[in-house]
């Protein structure tokens, strides 16, 4: 088994899709929280063979796309101080930020490289001795243990010319923000499956237990995405409010317990900003003693004020309320070659997903 | 962002294993999943191994979902 093409199958896919019509009677709006699952869903169609009252609605989930300009502006700034690196991962490179990018940086001659994985960084940071060298660390709870486990090694090995320029997001907080949001009416969740395997179900259960709402914890090929949806589709047609697992080959209650006890060594829990939804509390992190050292908010560095384009509405877009069709840039001036915003840039971004796809 | 592709570990030294990815062997870190054996899958996200494969829990789902499509 490849766990792969085993959850491609056309055969038991077209089943389920006769299974959903059968079930499902009440319209309702369901919301896939991760950009992977909006890739997956266009890429195989999903949302063209569901019955119509099934409406998917696209989420924040894409760390790139929910990162706020104010944070770019300092990853900007600092790339242009002396003896200066800047690393991080590829898709935030053509992000605009208020006037310029990482990319524009990097073309005026800024140290700025693209790493695969954090612990790249330490290496980059061993190799520059009399340079300080940023990570610019974005991401949800799937990276964030990996995150934390550079600054732990970068303590042991003694590395001191390794910083952090720390905009890592929460998703549990985000979802109660978009419960509490009187704009939507999110009848259930499709819930971020590799999230999960670091976080599993205790952190989701106020979905169901405060708000009410299903919640199914789902995969990314064609057929977990088909049957998370009949997951939830028959938890509100029977009346029911729970969180489940239908990733379970990768996803346990307890979630990854490792890789929880390496981000809480190093982080603790504090407000988030995040574009579109603004700050909501505890949805990012601060360093905890003795990583703050490694804070680049000790630096000191003029950023400029944070400005975006009047009229991107990638705000609204990561929060369901509304989609890319209604942006007057999409497609026009916007698009993959110049993203004006960045769900233009990242492959998950929910403006490339319908560019792409739609 | 949070991608993750099942890999198949083939040797483990220290904290590192030599995951086949899709025929391509990478070097990957254990650091957030020790309790791994050779032979075993793992799922890799930057560079890491993030959790384990369940290949029974694997088996299950595509028995329940094929058991499912045929009721219809």
């Amino acid at each position: 088994m490849k766990f792969i093409d085993e959850f491609r199958n056309k055969e038991i896919a077209e089943g389920l899709i006769q299974r959903i019509r059968r079930v499902s009677i009440r319209p309702v709006q369901l919301m896939e929280v991760c950009g992977t699952h909006t890739v997956s869903i266009f890429r195989y169609g999903i949302r063209g063979i569901l019955p119509e009252h099934i409406r998917l609605l696209s989420g924040p989930g894409c760390p790139v796309c929910v990162t706020p300009n104010s944070d770019i502006d300092l990853a900007i700034a600092l790339s242009r101080q002396k003896d200066m690196v800047i690393v991080t991962f590829g898709d935030m490179m053509r992000v605009p930020g208020s006037t310029s990018s990482l990319q524009k940086e990097k073309a005026e001659g800024r140290d700025i490289r693209i790493v695969y994985s954090s612990l790249e960084a330490l290496k980059i940071a061993k190799e520059s001795l009399g340079k300080k060298v940023v990570f610019f660390a974005i991401g949800f709870e799937t990276t964030s243990p990996t995150i934390a486990v550079a600054l732990i090694r970068a303590k042991e090995e003694k590395i001191r010319n390794l910083f952090f320029l720390n905009s890592q997001k929460r998703i549990p907080p985000a979802l109660l923000a978009l419960l509490q949001s009187k704009q939507l009416g999110i009848d259930g969740f499709i819930l971020p499956g590799h999230v999960s395997t670091i976080l599993g179900t205790k952190p989701y259960q106020f979905i169901s237990k405060e708000y009410g709402r299903p919640a199914v914890i789902t995969g990314f090929e064609p057929l977990d995405v088909l049957h998370g949806i009949s997951m939830l589709i028959e938890q509100i047609e029977a009346k029911r409010a729970h969180v489940e697992i239908q990733y379970r080959r990768v996803v346990h209650d307890e979630g990854n317990p490792m890789a929880l006890r390496k981000i809480y060594e190093v982080f603790e829990e504090d407000e988030g900003n995040w574009r579109g939804l603004g700050l909501i509390p505890n949805s990012g992190y601060r360093f905890k003693e003795p990583y703050n050292e490694m804070d680049v908010k000790n630096f000191d560095v003029e950023v400029e004020p944070s400005k975006e384009h009047p009229e991107c509405l990638c705000g609204e877009v990561l929060q369901g309320i509304k989609t890319p069709l209604e942006c007057r840039l999409f497609k026009k001036v916007c698009h993959p070659e110049n993203p004006i915003g960045p769900c233009m840039v990242s492959i998950e971004g929910t403006c490339h997903t319908y560019f792409n796809y739609q | 962002m949070c991608l993750g592709i099942p890999g198949k570990v083939i040797e483990i030294e220290k904290n590192v294993a030599k995951v086949d990815v899709g025929g391509l062997l990478r070097d990957i870190s254990l650091d957030l999943c020790p309790e791994v054996s050779v032979g075993e899958y793992v799922l890799i996200h930057t560079g890491f191994a993030i959790q384990k494969v369940d290949e029974e829990e694997a088996k299950e789902t595509l028995d329940l979902l094929r058991k499912m499509a045929e009721a219809i």
